[in-house]
Formats: C-alpha cells, sequence, structure tokens
C-alpha cells in the first residue's frame, strides 16, 4: 500500500510541504485539509492591498489549481480537523470524515487573541486574519467612517495606512507605551508614531481599551477615562496558536506544539508540526514561536524533509516585512532588550536602519526603505560577523563593503 | 491577453498568458513555472523572483524603483538585464516579453 500523508491546515506551511514532498520525490498520497473554504493563500496583502481594493481575490491564491491536480492532492476545504487517534494513526474531521495516516503534519497556524471587555460582543467590532474577516471590513473603511484601531501592532498600523489613504478617520489605541512594542525597537517604534501622526492618524498610547459601547452596535469606546465615538473597530491584538487538536491527542504543548529539531513532535515519531502553530528551537539554541511566513515555508520545508527521512538543521534566519504607507520595514533576526543598538542613516529622511549588537556580533536589523542594510544584516546575521559599531553607523561606507 | 516566455536556467520554454495587471512573478508561479520561488508573494522583500529580461524588451519596461534595484543588487547572479519579476506589471505592450531565470533559483 502507498505510503499516506496527511496535512492538517490548508496555509502558507501546508502548501509549501505538499510542493516540497513532491519536489524530494514522494510517491505516495497526500491529503491537504483546511477550515477555511479556500485553497491555501497568502495573508499578507490581506491587510494590505486586498484590504485597500487593488489585489483582487484570484491573485492571494498561492498556488493555481492544477497544482493540486499535478500534485496528486486531495484538497479537503471548509472542514476542520475534530481529533487525532494517534493509536489507529487517523485523523477525524468534523464531518466525519476518518483520514488514515502513515506521517501526519501539524499546520494549523494560529488565530486572532480576541479582546474581553464589557460590549467586546457588539456587532461592529472586527478582527483581520482571513479573506472573510477582510471582505466584511472592506465596505466599513470607507470614507467618513470614523475606524477605532485596537493595539498598535503591525495588523493595526497596516489597516490604519491603508484606512488613511481611504478617507478613514483613524484612532489608534496602543496598551503598551509605544507602537509594535513587540516586533521592533524604541527608535523604530518613535518613528513610526510620528509617520502616523503626520498622517493623521491619532495615536493613543498607554491608553487600553476599557469597554466598547453601543445599543444595537459599536457607537464609542471608552479607554483612558474618556469616551471616543466610532463606527467600526478593528482589534489586533497578536495571535495564539492553534494547538488544541495537538494537545487533545495528548502531545506536549507549551505555547504552541513543542517540536523537536526534526519539526517532529514529542512522544510520537509519526507526527510533524510546522509554522505559526510550533513552538521550536531557534537557530539561537531557544524555544520560541514565530508568526511569519519565513518560519511557516522554511519549517514546512524541514518538516517534509525530515517526514522523508532527509532531516537538516533548522537554522534559518528569521525575517519579517511591513508595508505601511510608502515604507518598507524588513526585519532580520530576532532582537533582544539587552542588545546594542546601532542606528544607521537618518529617521527623518524616512530611509534608516537599526543594527543590533550581542558581543559585538549583529543579532538582528530593522530597516527601513533601506534593502541594502536589511540584505547584507541578514547575511552577516547568518554568519555571526563582528563589525564594529562606528563602522556600521557611517553611511559613507556602502553596505556591499562593510564587512 | 499579453503572452510572456519563461526560460528556466536548464532552458526549458514556457509561453504563457498572463492577464493585465498583473506582475509577470504572478504569471509564472500561477502557471506553475518553475524557477520563481516569490516566498514573500511580491512584496519585494526576499529577492527570490529573479529574472533576467531579454535585452530587446530592456527598455520598453518601467524603470526600476530604489527598493527594487537595491534588493537586485544584492542577488546571486546580478546582471545589467536583472529585474525582480513581481515588480514588472504585465501591460499590452508586454506582449511576447522573453525572461531567463538565473542558475540560483533552478
Amino acid at each position: 500500500m502507498q505510503e499516506r500523508i496527511v496535512i492538517v491546515g490548508a496555509g502558507q506551511s501546508g502548501a509549501q510541504a505538499v510542493a516540497t514532498l513532491r519536489a524530494e520525490g514522494f510517491a505516495g498520497d497526500i491529503t491537504l485539509v483546511g477550515d477555511e473554504p479556500f485553497a491555501p493563500y497568502q495573508r499578507p496583502p490581506l491587510s494590505k492591498a486586498y484590504l485597500m481594493g487593488t489585489m483582487e481575490r484570484d491573485r492571494l491564491f498561492l498556488k493555481p489549481d492544477a497544482f493540486y491536480r499535478e500534485a496528486k492532492c486531495e484538497l479537503i476545504l471548509g472542514v476542520a480537523a475534530k481529533r487525532i487517534d494517534r493509536d489507529a494513526r487517523k485523523v477525524i474531521l468534523a464531518d466525519e470524515r476518518v483520514l488514515a495516516y502513515d506521517k501526519l503534519l501539524i499546520a494549523t497556524g494560529s488565530r486572532v487573541r480576541r479582546i474581553k471587555c464589557p460590549g467586546s460582543d457588539l456587532p461592529g467590532i472586527h478582527y483581520l486574519r482571513g479573506i472573510a474577516d477582510v471582505d466584511a471590513l472592506r465596505a466599513l473603511v470607507a470614507e467618513g467612517k470614523r475606524l477605532a484601531i485596537v493595539g498598535g501592532g503591525y495588523i493595526g498600523l497596516e489597516v490604519a495606512a491603508v484606512a488613511t489613504k481611504r478617507g478613514v478617520d483613524v484612532i489608534v489605541f496602543e496598551a503598551l507605551d509605544r507602537l509594535m512594542a513587540r516586533a521592533v525597537s524604541v527608535p523604530v517604534s518613535d518613528f513610526y508614531y510620528k509617520v502616523h501622526c503626520a498622517a493623521g492618524v491619532k495615536v493613543l498610547l498607554d491608553t487600553g481599551v476599557a469597554s466598547f459601547e453601543g445599543k444595537d452596535g459599536l457607537e464609542a469606546i471608552h479607554a483612558g477615562g474618556k469616551s471616543y465615538p466610532a463606527d467600526v473597530a478593528l482589534v489586533g491584538i497578536g495571535i495564539i496558536p492553534n494547538d488544541e487538536l495537538a494537545r487533545e491527542a495528548g502531545l506536549t504543548c507549551d505555547d504552541g506544539i513543542v517540536v523537536n529539531d526534526r519539526s517532529q513532535v514529542i512522544g510520537d515519531a509519526a507526527i510533524f508540526a510546522a509554522g505559526d502553530c510550533t513552538h521550536h528551537i531557534g537557530r539561537e539554541g531557544t524555544a520560541l514561536r514565530l508568526e511569519c511566513v519565513q518560519n511557516a515555508i522554511d519549517q514546512a520545508k524541514h518538516a517534509a524533509l525530515s517526514m522523508l527521512g532527509k532531516p537538516s538543521v533548522y537554522q534559518e534566519v528569521p525575517w519579517f516585512w511591513s508595508d505601511q504607507y510608502d515604507l518598507k520595514l524588513q526585519i532580520a533576526g530576532l532582537a533582544r532588550p539587552t542588545d546594542h543598538l546601532v542606528l544607521r542613516g537618518n529617521p527623518d529622511a524616512r530611509k534608516f536602519a537599526v543594527f543590533h549588537l550581542r558581543d559585538g556580533a549583529i543579532a538582528a536589523v530593522e530597516a527601513v526603505n533601506a534593502a541594502p542594510e536589511y540584505l547584507v544584516g541578514k547575511k552577516l546575521i547568518a554568519e555571526g560577523k563582528k563589525i564594529a559599531p562606528e563602522r556600521l553607523a557611517d553611511t559613507t561606507i556602502p553596505m556591499k563593503t562593510i564587512a | 491577453m499579453p503572452k510572456i516566455k519563461y526560460i528556466e536556467h536548464s532552458g526549458k520554454e514556457h509561453e504563457v498568458d498572463v492577464p493585465v495587471g498583473w506582475s509577470v512573478m504572478e504569471g509564472a508561479v500561477k502557471n506553475l513555472i518553475p524557477g520563481i520561488d516569490a516566498d514573500c508573494g511580491g512584496a519585494c522583500a526576499c529577492a527570490t523572483c529573479h529574472v533576467f529580461v531579454d535585452q530587446a524588451w530592456l527598455e520598453k519596461l518601467p524603470a526600476k524603483e530604489d527598493m527594487e534595484e537595491t534588493m537586485l543588487d544584492f542577488a546571486p547572479d546580478m546582471a545589467a538585464n536583472s529585474r525582480l519579476s513581481c515588480q514588472i506589471k504585465v501591460t499590452p505592450e508586454l506582449d511576447g516579453l522573453v525572461v531567463r531565470m538565473p542558475k540560483s533559483q533552478h
């Protein structure tokens, strides 16, 4: 009998795993199961061009339908996986269908964290994770509307940028003392604060939302002791890994599905996991959970190779990006609060980078409209190269010759 | 619909119709043409959709923006006719465009 691989989760990781399994010569059966009614698609454009209306839905899909046909991959869409029977090696779907597997890849991704406060169930409070969310939101992000964004992270700020361009009156509530606090350093936070304010967005830091108010739908937001009228709210306060399927099957989870350096779960050699849903060992040797396209792709490749008995060391440098207005923020590596920061370039010129040095070596770089800094920085992070801070800060030395 | 010819590093040719408004990268990805990964999905963030544009077509393309220029500067196998295919928008004038994929993306 043919070997059977089942992939639960039809996102970026799931699609990549199918591609890698076939490219590496796997000839058995592949079934890809997803709870959304769509074939795997790109999420990054959702809060950017797709919300803006400049990219139509067809263009979001990662692969054409022919890809799955040619890869002989059975797609089961719009059906969630309900349970894993590890003893029988079967996945039971929400519609009671049963899929037998020899190897299972869990790539269930993550879901939005919901806000819990008085009024948080009112109509008019939106989240952004999937196509359906944006389809519901787009018409409301229209000229003359008042949009309240709860959470000044990537999602909230990308939506703020798009909405402002569409003539929406935007206010951002951030509970912490700076924007994107979890993702970027202080100089980058400060820069984006100024950019959003200059674009006409009202940004309130240190201002957690106390309640949503309204009779039949959202009318106002109560925050910092004041009431702010709003027609629509978008909440972007982070995501949580979809690890319940694994946890209920008795697999070790700790803020994500714990996997070893082969992208294999603990205690079951037939089950692997990749992407946002995992808690894995990063290249620096510490356990972490990443929320990004890079990890979804690279870990899926890594897991697929492991499933085929060709394990490798997973040590890709994580990278991230965010588009807001005319600014491209590109980040490589993982910063720590104790890193020594080196600024290269001038934020006022809307083109600069912040390097994070750890023991003299570049551990991370954040680049705003500064592709050379990002690209060379990423390479130097992988190489563990040490560079003098004065040299890094000197913009008369091109990045090409910096090392 | 404009026709675009993609030539793999191996020499294998693929001629496909690509809708106006799409990028040259999307034309390759949606037609399963190997050699263009486009990990970032066209955000000009990863430089895995690098192509060489046939000389005859080079001047007919809109100029590179700064970001594309610098991303390419650091791409493997960069040449004078290098472009990021995610940044080339397909127009009726590009009917017949020929692009080749570099060795690093095969």
